[in-house]
């Protein structure tokens, strides 16, 4: 496979690093607020839909939603609202956290273009309560944005006007979850809602019709209207098109959100390549790694020769979801690591579904018990019988019994865990302790 | 206690008027007050209601959900020490650990100088400088123990009194348009833009031929 190919443009991170790269005059020094321009004076809000359904963009969030596709879904109506996702949280994953800090603008451009093209006249940028500067960086990003004319009444004199809120979180992790998220902007607790059949696009924000997108998605929205929806779909391979920033993180020598062309490398390209991972840490092997998020089920080494494209990442039993890539070396505890992913759930289950709520501590209180030596060689299969409960078969993607993802989500590190490495499980159960301490 | 004071309850009610339902200012009205009083006491909370327009007990409700809304008093320094799997992996745990031995609390736990409040929180997205902790919101990282207890001692004297600011997470941030920006102000905008963007352009130049 290539590792590296020079002529793969920056799509989203062309402005990072630069010297006050969140400012308006650095955006439009480097070719900022042209595509706004251009959508508005020369374009019909169907012709951007097209470009964006052409491009084949796929959600960046995590579900991997063509982005197009959820366009098409919004239901007429006369109010209409676009939330733009910047609740980034799940576990090893910054790089949405790079693009707020770094680069605001071209994320509040991304939204101005997303709203005309679905005919929002009020859009709401939802930024993770914990981002203190992302917040202070995105508020002022809008409020140059209004100045320049390119927010408010009639931007650029096109008739088109819109309305941009800036919205900080509190810290929840379920609010990433589209229906969660508008329940906590309407100043709720982050209860998601149950669908289908009523998805945001058609009961929304308010009961209105509701597009809901993450900031790297809008991020990409700019270059696709100044370049075009094919030229970003002549990049990648098969659905995955564009590029996509991976955050790598973990035993590698060189941890960071790097944005390359999609499915055209493998796992292993991206954790080896000096310009990337640099490596493993101390030149370790890889035990293990987690290749999208900690909802994603784990991949031995011989899943580092996958490339990184959506599909198939799936066909081999996981997912790309976050764009975040953990590497685990050979000296990491694997009943430690997945404890702690279980912990994770089990604090952040929104306690509306009894198998989440109860079965996130169950599994918790078990993984905890072997880590710490006082486990049973009968919990291995009771720990799969409450995974089993969660997610029914235990297979990917899982069945689900509760009302969003996060409760089928809590089975993939245990699972894996228990499949990849049942010997040093029985290991600390023989030994009553942990063998890497 | 008190609820807002005049200054704030003016910013909690141009919050108010940004949504098109008032209770969606709940959440950012908790930041303020959390930004005054430093927690969500009652009197803040019965404020809150009666600006959006819902029952002290309904803010309540709200507020226990969210992490970073406290309805007890918390110290001035909120540290929160990362352990999800990517600190995790690069001895977050232990840090935290020592976290606890330098305060002298366990998490959840404040100084009883009431200086610092210990947290365990989760992935705080710094991942590539981990472990990562936060202080009020304001991230550092990758850090040993002796650097966290740098990081400590110069709280402690107040070093850090500009970059962390109290842990109202929206203390500088400050909406300063309305949806109609007077056309004025935007061709002025546009004239100082012109010049400021020739500029950048030249140091954005320089600084790549200079590397």
């Amino acid at each position: 496979m290539t590792t590296v190919s020079e002529h793969v443009p920056k799509i989203v991170t062309s402005r990072i690093g630069l010297d006050q790269s969140y400012s308006i005059d650095t955006y439009l020094a480097t070719g900022g607020y042209v595509a706004l321009r251009k959508a508005l004076t020369t374009m019909t809000p169907e012709a951007v839909a097209s470009e964006v359904m052409t491009s084949n963009l796929l959600g960046r969030g995590g579900a991997g939603f063509e982005v197009g596709r959820k366009w098409s879904m919004l239901k007429n109506s006369p109010v209409r609202y676009l939330v733009v996702n910047g609740d980034e949280s799940e576990p090893a994953t910054f790089k949405d956290h790079m693009l707020i800090e770094g680069d605001p603008h071209q994320i509040v451009e991304g939204t101005i273009i997303t709203a005309y093209a679905v005919g929002a006249s009020r859009a709401f940028i939802f930024i993770r309560g914990e981002f203190a500067l992302g917040l202070e960086r995105v508020q002022a990003a809008i409020n140059e944005a209004y100045r320049y004319g390119a927010l408010g009444q009639n931007i650029f004199g096109s008739g088109f006007s819109l309305d941009l809120v800036l919205h900080p979180g509190a810290g929840a992790y379920i609010c990433g979850e589209e229906t969660s998220l508008i329940e906590s902007l309407e100043g709720k607790r982050g209860y998601p809602r149950i669908k289908p059949p009523f998805f945001p696009a058609v009961i929304g924000l308010y009961g209105a019709p509701t597009i809901v997108n993450n900031v790297e998605s809008m991020s990409n929205i700019p270059w696709i209207v100044n370049n075009g929806g094919a030229a970003f779909a002549s990049l990648g391979v098969g659905r995955s098109t564009g590029t996509r920033i991976f955050a790598l993180a973990g035993h590698v020598n060189r941890p960071g959100n790097y944005e390359v062309e999609m499915a055209k490398m493998t796992f292993r390209d991206l954790v080896d390549s000096p310009q990337y991972g640099g490596g493993m840490r101390l030149g370790r092997s890889v035990k293990a790694f987690i290749p999208g998020g900690v909802s994603a089920p784990w991949f031995g080494p011989e899943g580092l020769d996958i490339p990184l494209s959506q599909d198939d990442v799936a066909k081999a039993g996981s997912m790309l979801g976050s764009g975040s890539i953990v590497m685990m070396d050979d000296h990491t505890c694997m009943v430690r690591a997945a404890w702690r992913i279980t912990k994770f759930f089990n604090r952040e289950s929104c306690g509306q579904c009894t198998p989440c709520r109860e079965g996130s501590g169950w599994i918790e209180k078990m993984m905890r018990r072997i880590e710490n030596g006082g486990g049973r060689e009968a919990d291995l299969d009771l720990l799969l019988d409450a995974c089993d409960n969660i997610a029914p078969g235990l297979s990917w993607p899982p069945a689900q019994t509760t009302i969003c993802v996060l409760g089928p989500s809590i089975p993939s590190s245990v699972v894996a865990a228990i499949k990849m490495f049942r010997d040093e499980f029985l290991i600390h159960i023989k030994e009553g302790g942990c063998p890497y301490e | 206690m008190s609820g807002f004071s005049q200054i704030m309850r003016r910013r909690a009610e141009s919050l108010v008027e940004l949504y098109p339902e008032r209770r969606s200012a709940l959440i950012p009205l908790c930041h303020l007050a959390q930004e005054e009083a430093g927690y969500l006491s009652e009197d803040m909370m019965r404020d809150i209601a009666d600006l959006v327009g819902v029952t002290p007990a309904e803010v309540y409700g709200t507020a226990s959900f969210y992490d970073m809304l406290h309805t007890e008093p918390v110290g001035k320094y909120l540290v929160g020490v990362c352990t999800n799997i990517a600190c995790l992996l690069q001895g977050g745990g232990e840090l935290l650990e020592h976290a606890e031995e330098k305060l002298g609390v366990s998490p959840g736990g404040t100084t009883h100088d009431g200086v610092f409040t210990l947290e365990e929180v989760e992935c705080v997205a710094h991942c590539d400088k981990a472990p990562a902790v936060q202080v009020n919101y304001r991230f550092f990282g990758p850090l040993t123990d002796e650097t966290f207890d740098e990081l400590i001692d110069d709280l402690s004297v107040g070093k850090y009194e500009g970059d962390v600011p109290s842990h109202g997470t929206l203390i500088r941030v400050h909406r300063e348009v309305g949806i109609e920006v007077p056309m004025e102000e935007i061709v002025a905008q546009r004239r100082e833009s012109d010049a400021a963007i020739a500029s950048r352009k030249a140091a954005l130049e320089a600084a790549k031929e200079s590397k």
